[in-house]
């Protein structure tokens, strides 16, 4: 961070201050954030649907094997850790609207929930991780599992621990970004009139929400039925 | 300098100098539906539906990242070409999920192509 300190500008010469040369003005660079932004997630989507896609086809060739698997989830870990998700992405959405308002305080407080927030859904993560170990779950030589869905359930938690382990990793991710924003927050960076990398990182947040929201579904809840 | 010609339509409100600033009343709204879809979801997951089950379950997932997009992305308030970026996301992702079931699961229906079935 070598360029001077932006206390002395009044918010409309700081914003200003924040245009890159390339553009012609702040709504040209907002927009041209906001779409690469969402371009890059649209190859998110993608990279997440291969991980949907190669579940959906492994679920077809046994259901039921994919359905017995599914119950040794922790269904009230799962539910909680969704609304975590869920509140974060309100904290989130409430983050964004403090920095649009240009209400510092406010922002900080959010920011810190949104992180706070992720490392509790990663926490409750790990209590997951560890259980499934425990109980040998982990796809590999050390997989034990009872009954005549072994196949099937072997690929249900090879699937299952490689979409939610890369979605912890956009977990990660985010929770770092969280923090670049907070020291960016607190050294009022942010304006009303300048405000987008809290606009884009939210983006990103919520579309990690948006996996889970989908992830949930598929790995906890498909064979609660069959109890 | 002006930006007109890339903006030829512009309307005083239309993002223009400030981003649409969504209430708060309505991120608490769309937080409330959310909470309340994980609860049904979660409920209507132990009451045996059949196939209906995964539909359901995925109906109310694509209903809650819905309303995250909408609201929470302020895709409602967004620009048309924000919009289309997403919808041709979605685009792509349907030729990868249904070209490629579309192999899949018709592989039983001719008795060459069984043994995938085994």
């Amino acid at each position: 961070m070598s360029e001077p300190e932006p206390e002395p500008l009044s918010n409309e010469e700081y914003a200003a201050s924040r245009l890159q040369h390339h553009f012609v003005s702040m709504d040209q660079q907002r927009d041209a954030s906001t779409l690469a932004m969402w371009v890059f997630l649209v190859t998110e989507i993608l990279f997440f649907g291969g991980f949907f896609l190669t579940y959906t086809v492994y679920r077809w060739q046994d259901p039921r094997g994919f359905a017995h698997a599914s119950l040794h989830m922790d269904i009230l870990l799962g539910t909680i850790n969704t609304a975590v998700l869920i509140v974060s992405s309100l904290t989130m959405a409430m983050a964004v609207h403090s920095a649009a308002t240009g209400r510092r305080r406010p922002l900080l407080a959010y920011l810190s929930a949104t992180i706070l927030l992720g490392f509790a859904f990663l926490g409750i993560k790990a209590v997951e991780y560890m259980d499934h170990i425990r109980h040998h779950l982990f796809p590999g030589p050390g997989f034990r599992y009872p009954g005549v869905d072994k196949p099937a359930a072997e690929m249900f938690f090879s699937l299952y621990f490689g979409m939610t382990g890369l979605h912890a990793l956009h977990m990660i991710v985010g929770i770092g970004i969280m923090g670049t924003l907070l020291v960016m927050a607190y050294r009022g960076r942010f304006t009303p009139g300048y405000y987008n990398p809290v606009e884009v990182s939210g983006l990103y947040w919520h579309f990690v929400d948006i996996v889970w929201i989908f992830l949930f579904p598929l790995l906890y809840l498909i064979g609660r039925h069959l109890r | 300098m002006s930006d007109l010609h890339l903006r030829p339509n512009s309307r005083v409100g239309d993002t223009q100098l400030a981003d649409h600033i969504v209430s708060p009343r309505i991120y608490l709204a769309v937080f409330g539906i959310l909470l309340l879809m994980t609860a049904t979801t979660t409920a209507v997951s132990f009451v045996d539906l059949g196939p209906w089950n995964t539909v359901v379950a995925l109906g109310i997932a694509a209903f809650k990242a819905t309303l995250v997009v909408l609201f929470f992305m302020h895709i409602k308030y967004s620009r048309r070409l924000m919009q289309l970026v997403i919808g041709g996301g979605l685009l792509w992702l349907a030729i990868l999920l249904l070209l490629t079931l579309s192999d899949f699961l018709t592989r039983g229906w001719l008795p060459v192509f069984q043994r995938f079935e085994s």
